[in-house]
């Protein structure tokens, strides 16, 4: 990966500057040929052209491949092919920031013992960064650099020029002309290249906060796309964008700004759904249904991280909550995401998390008052839907089981979503009303439930609600022999 | 010399005070783990023997280790006083809980023995008075031992009688595992003496009569002998003249007979006691009062004696009237005989105030074969290994038998309806009789058939385990992406590389693979070309009723096409459009007939690559050709001019000029798995591997015969099958091995894959055990876009060279093994959950961390 920065001679209030006096600016000889040897590879730092009146200077960092792996350098699966062919010897990444925050990281404090003279100095820069990742569209660069005073030519690069079907690559040639100080330029690059990327090669901990607020202190607080920037950068830890917005609030003397709401940034990260809180509202759709049937001993199976049972335990008339998924590291983020460790006995006491899947029949699930079921199935192919209603209503056979899934009518009023598009990315199908309505009524029918149909969220007249609930009862029926048990026969004994 | 009877299986409480002898006498007639002594579990949890205090902690662990010990069958025997009623009633209790036969044995030794015995051991420090409270408490206590629920009491009265009695291990009454058959398990008969001699006929019996004409007994020529699961009476037109048979059957050894509910009420009924005269007992009681009052005695005696189940062949085979499930086979208690006549219920009434049966048979997922009856069905089916032999003779339906091990169902059909039933009774092929596998509760899974640490048998590699933290994996994979496990009968098993090449220029070469076979053993080989596509596991019946049928297929659904994780590669339409023309060509090539089978399970690859692999070739391995293409000539042009300033450059400059050129080779090799495709159009498969059909599996044939048959399909449809190159390789003969190695240069000299070599045989064992099955040699261009563009520079393939086989290599067999059991068990027709056992331990596996790249 490769970095230029070139400069053209330029007059400051002491006069003129050469071209040349960037080798001061970042401590480098222009005719020196200087080797780095960093935890990311080895950076050479060189000057391709030098004069009086155009100076270029180049960062190229040389990544070992296989050291790259074997170092274990990304916090990803060693065990993924991914791990070893990518994108990462080549595209200007987070790589390419820590070698220039390395390599010229004096230049980008902006100081100069040399030639004090020099610090501050507006130059005239022009940057090129081939194979620069745009994570979120080519337009991307110049919605984080225009702002901060670059003109900014961002070049797309095919992703293969014999498949034109492939269409562009998410790499771009990206060019940044401007006036500004170098340290400025140096600072912008720095934050900004794993932004763009989307992707960090280093675990992010709790200094990435800090390194944020040092490094863009001074620009980010009033950026347009600051809320990107924030939550890119520190790589979607959650409880880190928080704490770095309110400090970011601090320095701009604003309120808290509109993503500190979980349930948004819940809805963005995957881009999937419109800012409305939602996810509370389907919450609190099956906490009123669960309350009105009575359930005391609730099962959430496909609980995810954990947001209704963080609910059902605020609430101590929910006795026991048992949260069950079939992903095991999902379980692990709700552990800590609850923080099950410091947990009140009394609280822990009543909570049970474990794995296990709906489509196969878990025994375990016997004798609770209620199934939830938010936003599950649609997550089921439908061959394997009746495998789910037999476990779940043949053979745990709760008193209640309340359903939740997207209503598809709705969909078109997301504008983010492309016509016909699902929800969420491993969506198997999403239902219209009448569908859920045929679905819940031949379960209900099938397996001796009564089912009432309950809107949730904000309805639009013609398509419904975003979010539909069904609630299934077994008490409103008689008890009938269910599909799993057959009645002695007269005759049979 | 007394002799004390104990039950092979048995909870045996000694009982005695301190000083009595019990530990001595324990260990003289007991193993040493068959004992536990409450004094050692004081000492485990007190470490001391002796303290009083730690009584109650000791006795929870001594429960839960002979709980343990009882649940897996084991005699156990509790060495501890005993003396007081509380102490015994918990052991009784644990007894029942595990339905074995509490059993007594009473210690009586003078006081002034035990106090002396006591007042030897300096361990024991409590006094005289100790002893004399227990040895009252034992006087006290010795005439209700029977009372208190154990099935034996022997009292030993004084040192002489302790020291000279001997203990007798008895077989239970059900134990009959040294009986071997072959048998023929008969189904409810419920008087219907016709029927039966028709049926005894069928099966091949020679019938005996006495002076009368009545048949006395039966007997077979082969020896085989009859099983009868009960309800022999009752209902129908003949009770005595069954009785007769049956009993002289059994008399004469020719039968053995488990009773049935309505044995069991006419025991009572002959008995006098006030029972209920209904169901066909009316029948019964007025027929045999025709009889003389001698016949009613042995048949009073004879159901009176039947014990309640049989565990037959080595606990391979269990016959019980109602079924049995797995947890009570080879037990004794209450709850044990009355499952076996009654069956399980669920503790509801229906409507009628009938109690609602447990279909225990779903849930079963024993080892042994349970026959029974009880239960009129219209067609005997099997359940997860077992099956239900009452096909209601006597309501017009037939009498079945089975022939074990056979598993041959032979019938006969009722001669008219001799007992109307109280609901219309469902006769075999009427309307309403359900056959579609999805209502069918047998394909059920059990989240415990998966999860959690478990260990297959397989036939060909032993037990292989699977760690809890893989299963957990591959329940998600299995849950989420996997087709329905109906129609995942296999998953193809891992393959290792060669041993990595010492040639300067390539990490795998063909050598070290005959080098390999060579060194195991095997001389003949197939070098099979690699084709550029994806592993698919073809499933596809002849029509769509056999897909129902076998495979509990929904409407339109003919079979399955799927990934290595079981996921399927099209849509539904696309899939059907696919496997009409896999149908089509097996048609032609006669195939259908010639194997014996109306499905066929096909290992094959899916061409193009790009088809299921699209966005990773995209979003992968263009990306990297892009940001390449990107970077690099920038990078190479702005050296230049840095070292046409003199700059000292020239290394760099040409690293990265070689980096240039590596990246453009990469991008070269990942096209070739690129192309179009419409539809079907382009898409194409090349099998190379019968799996398995209905009753046979293939996997001993070689692999010569395979590509034959896969040829034959190319035959018949060359646009939908791509036939497989292959070469046959000596690996003793050096010209045999060039000409192999030249092979898969001029393949791989054209940017083939590579190949996989094979032993011909297929399934072939060596000294060492089975043999890999394959070993894949992978061209030097290919492993470009699997060890990143620049492997092949000189810095780079040196390191890469150490990789750890030896991983790859032992997973890859114990896939193999796994796959094979998998498709033994299908094609044998096992229960689902049998057939994915093997099938999702082999996705477990694939879970485990191991280098990707290999």
């Amino acid at each position: 990966m490769l970095l230029t920065i070139t400069t053209n001679a330029t007059e400051s209030a002491t006069g003129r500057v050469p071209a040349s006096d960037l080798g001061y600016l970042l401590h480098k000889h222009p005719d020196r040929v200087q080797a780095f040897d960093l935890p990311v590879g080895t950076a050479h730092v060189f000057y391709p052209e030098v004069s009086e009146d155009r100076c270029t200077a180049a960062l190229l960092l040389e990544v070992d491949p296989i050291g790259l792996v074997r170092g274990k350098r990304f916090g990803g699966d060693a065990f993924a092919l991914a791990q070893y062919v990518n994108d990462r010897p080549y595209a200007a990444s987070s790589m390419l920031a820590v070698a220039l925050g390395k390599v010229w990281g004096t230049a980008l404090k902006g100081r100069c013992a040399a030639r004090p003279d020099l610090e501050g100095v507006p130059l005239p820069l022009r940057i090129a960064v081939p194979a620069v990742p745009c994570s979120g569209g080519v337009d991307l660069g110049g919605r984080l650099f225009a702002p901060l005073g670059w003109d900014v030519t961002a070049r797309t690069v095919a992703l293969d020029p014999q498949v034109p079907a492939w269409g562009d690559s998410r790499y771009v040639d990206l060019v940044l002309e401007g006036t500004m100080p170098l340290a400025d330029a140096l600072s912008h690059l720095y934050v900004l290249l794993p932004v763009l990327d989307g992707a960090k090669h280093y675990w992010v901990s709790t200094d990435e906060v800090d390194k944020l607020v040092r490094n863009s202190g001074a620009w980010l607080a009033s950026h347009p796309e600051r809320d990107l920037v924030t939550r890119r950068y520190l790589a979607h830890q959650r409880s880190f964008v928080v704490d770095a917005t309110a400090r970011l609030d601090a320095l701009d003397d604003t309120a808290s700004s509109a993503f500190t709401d979980a349930s948004e940034l819940d809805a963005t990260a995957d881009g999937s759904e419109p800012p409305t809180p939602l996810v509370r509202l389907r919450a609190a759709a099956v906490l009123s249904a669960l309350r009105d049937v009575g359930a005391h001993r609730v099962v959430d199976l496909g609980c995810g991280e954990g947001a209704l049972l963080r609910e059902l335990l605020t609430d101590p008339s929910f006795t026991e909550v048992v949260g069950l998924d079939v992903a095991a590291g999902v379980l692990e983020r709700a552990e800590r995401r609850l923080a099950l460790e410091r947990m009140p006995d009394s609280v822990r006491a009543r909570l049970t998390l474990r794995q296990s899947s709906a489509t196969y029949r878990d025994r375990a699930l016997e004798g609770y008052d209620a199934v939830v079921l938010m936003e599950v199935v649609e997550h089921l192919d439908l061959d394997r839907l009746p495998a789910l209603e037999r476990s779940v209503f043949g053979h745990a056979r709760p008193a209640s089981v309340v359903v939740t899934t997207p209503n598809a009518e709705y969909n078109v009023r997301y504008e983010r979503l492309p016509g016909g598009a699902m929800r969420h990315p491993d969506h198997r199908f999403e239902w219209t009303r009448a569908e859920f309505g045929v679905w819940a009524a031949h379960v209900a029918e099938r397996y001796g439930y009564a089912v009432e149909l309950r809107p949730v969220g904000e309805a639009d007249p013609l398509l419904g609600p975003p979010t539909q609930l069904a609630l299934f009862r077994r008490d409103a029926v008689s008890v009938r022999a269910g599909n799993d048990t057959s009645s002695v026969s007269g005759g049979a004994a | 010399m007394t002799r004390i009877a104990v039950p092979e299986l048995a909870l045996v409480a000694l009982v005695g005070a301190s000083g009595s002898g019990k530990s001595t006498f324990a260990a003289q007639h007991f193993g040493r783990f068959e004992v536990i002594s409450s004094d050692f579990c004081r000492g485990l949890v007190a470490d001391d023997e002796n303290d009083q205090a730690a009584s109650k902690d000791a006795f929870d662990v001594l429960g839960y280790i002979a709980g343990k010990r009882l649940a897996a069958g084991r005699l156990t025997v509790v060495d501890a006083t005993n003396v007081s009623k509380d102490a015994r009633r918990q052991l009784v209790e644990l007894a029942k809980a595990h339905d074995v036969l509490p059993v007594a044995i009473v210690l009586d030794v003078p006081v002034s023995v035990a106090v002396e015995r006591n007042r030897a051991r300096p361990d024991r420090d409590f006094g005289a008075h100790v002893v004399r409270r227990h040895h009252d408490q034992l006087r006290r206590s010795l005439k209700g031992l029977g009372r208190e629920g154990f099935r034996k009491v022997h009292v030993l009265s004084g040192v002489d009688e302790i020291a000279s009695a001997e203990v007798v291990r008895e077989r239970l009454l059900n134990d009959r595992r040294d009986e071997h058959g072959p048998f023929d398990v008969i189904g409810d008969v419920h008087g219907c003496r016709s029927e039966l001699e028709a049926l005894l006929g069928r099966l091949g019996y020679v019938l005996e009569r006495d002076d009368e004409g009545r048949a006395v007994d039966a007997s077979h020529p082969a020896g085989r002998r009859v099983v009868f699961v009960g309800d022999l009476v009752d209902r129908g037109p003949d009770t005595p003249g069954v009785l007769r048979l049956a009993m002289g059957m059994t008399a004469a050894g020719h039968a053995l007979a488990v009773p049935g509910n309505h044995e069991h009420k006419l025991v009572r009924a002959l008995d006098g006691a006030r029972v209920q005269v209904s169901h066909g007992l009316e029948t019964t009681l007025a027929q045999l009062d025709d009889e003389p009052g001698a016949f009613r005695v042995a048949v009073r005696d004879w159901c009176y004696d039947l014990v309640s189940h049989l565990v037959l062949d080595d606990g391979r085979l269990v016959v019980a009237h109602a079924g049995l499930k797995e947890a009570y086979h080879g037990r004794a208690s209450g709850r044990v005989r009355s499952f076996a006549l009654y069956g399980d219920t669920t503790g509801e009434t229906d409507e009628f105030g009938l109690p609602v049966r447990y279909p225990w048979a779903r849930d079963y997922r024993g080892r042994a074969m349970v026959l029974y009856g009880h239960t009129p069905t219209p067609d005997p089916e099997w359940v997860n290994n077992t099956m239900c032999l009452d096909t209601g003779c006597v309501f017009g339906g037939h009498l079945t038998a089975l022939r074990y091990p056979e598993k041959e169902v032979v019938q006969v059909p009722a001669e008219q309806v001799w007992y109307e039933p109280a609901k219309p009774f469902p006769v075999a092929g009427s309307a309403g009789v359900v056959t579609d596998g999805s209502s069918r509760g047998d394909d059920d899974l059990d989240l415990a058939d998966v999860l959690g640490r478990r260990v297959v048998e397989t036939a060909h590699h032993g037990r292989i385990s699977i760690r809890a933290e893989n299963a957990a994996g591959a329940l998600e994979v299995m849950s989420r992406f996997a087709l329905h496990p109906r129609w995942l009968g296999y998953l193809p098993p891992t393959m290792a590389p060669v041993a990595t090449s010492k040639r300067p220029d390539v990490l795998e070469h063909p050598d070290e693979a005959f080098t390999a076979y060579a060194d195991a053993g095997v001389r003949d080989v197939v070098c099979e070309e690699k084709h550029m596509g994806s592993r698919a596991v073809v499933l596809v019946c002849r029509d769509a009723d056999t897909a129902v049928r076998r495979f509990g297929a929904g409407a339109g659904e003919t079979g399955a096409i799927h990934t290595r994780t079981g996921r399927s590669f099209l849509d539904t339409p696309l899939t059907e459009q696919l496997l009409s023309r896999v149908r089509a060509a097996v048609d032609s090539a006669g195939l259908w007939e010639e194997l014996g089978t109306d499905w066929l399970l096909l290992d094959s690859e899916l061409l193009p690559w790009s088809l299921k692999a699209e966005p990773l070739l995209r979003e992968q391995y263009a990306a990297v050709g892009a940001a390449a293409r990107a970077a690099l000539p920038v990078a190479v042009e702005t050296l230049e001019r840095a070292h046409a300033r003199g700059l000292d450059v020239a290394d760099l400059l040409d690293r990265t000029s070689r980096r240039r050129v590596h990246a453009e080779a990469f991008t070269v090799a990942y096209r070739r798995y690129c192309w179009q495709v419409d539809g079907l159009d382009g898409v194409q498969l090349a099998p190379f591997q019968l799996l398995a059909g209905e009753g046979s599996t293939w996997h001993e044939r070689g692999h010569l015969w395979h590509l034959e048959q896969a040829d034959r399909l190319a035959a018949a449809d060359p646009e939908t099958f791509r036939s497989t190159g292959r070469v046959v390789v000596d690996t003793s003969d050096p010209q045999s091995v060039a000409a192999g190695v030249t092979w898969w240069d001029e393949l791989t000299g054209v940017g083939g894959e590579g190949m996989v070599v094979k032993p011909s045989a297929g399934l072939v064992r060596t000294h060492q055990g089975l043999a890999q099955p394959g070993l894949k040699v992978r061209g030097r261009e290919y492993l470009r876009i699997i060890y990143g563009p620049d492997y092949t520079a000189p810095e780079h393939l040196e390191r890469l060279r150490d990789r750890n086989l030896g991983h790859k290599r032992s997973l890859a067999l114990r896939e193999y093994a796994l796959g094979l059991e998998a498709l033994d068990r299908l094609a044998r027709g096992e229960p689902l959950w049998r057939v994915h056992e093997p099938v999702f331990a082999v996705l477990a596996l694939e879970s485990e961390p191991v280098d990707p790249r290999l």
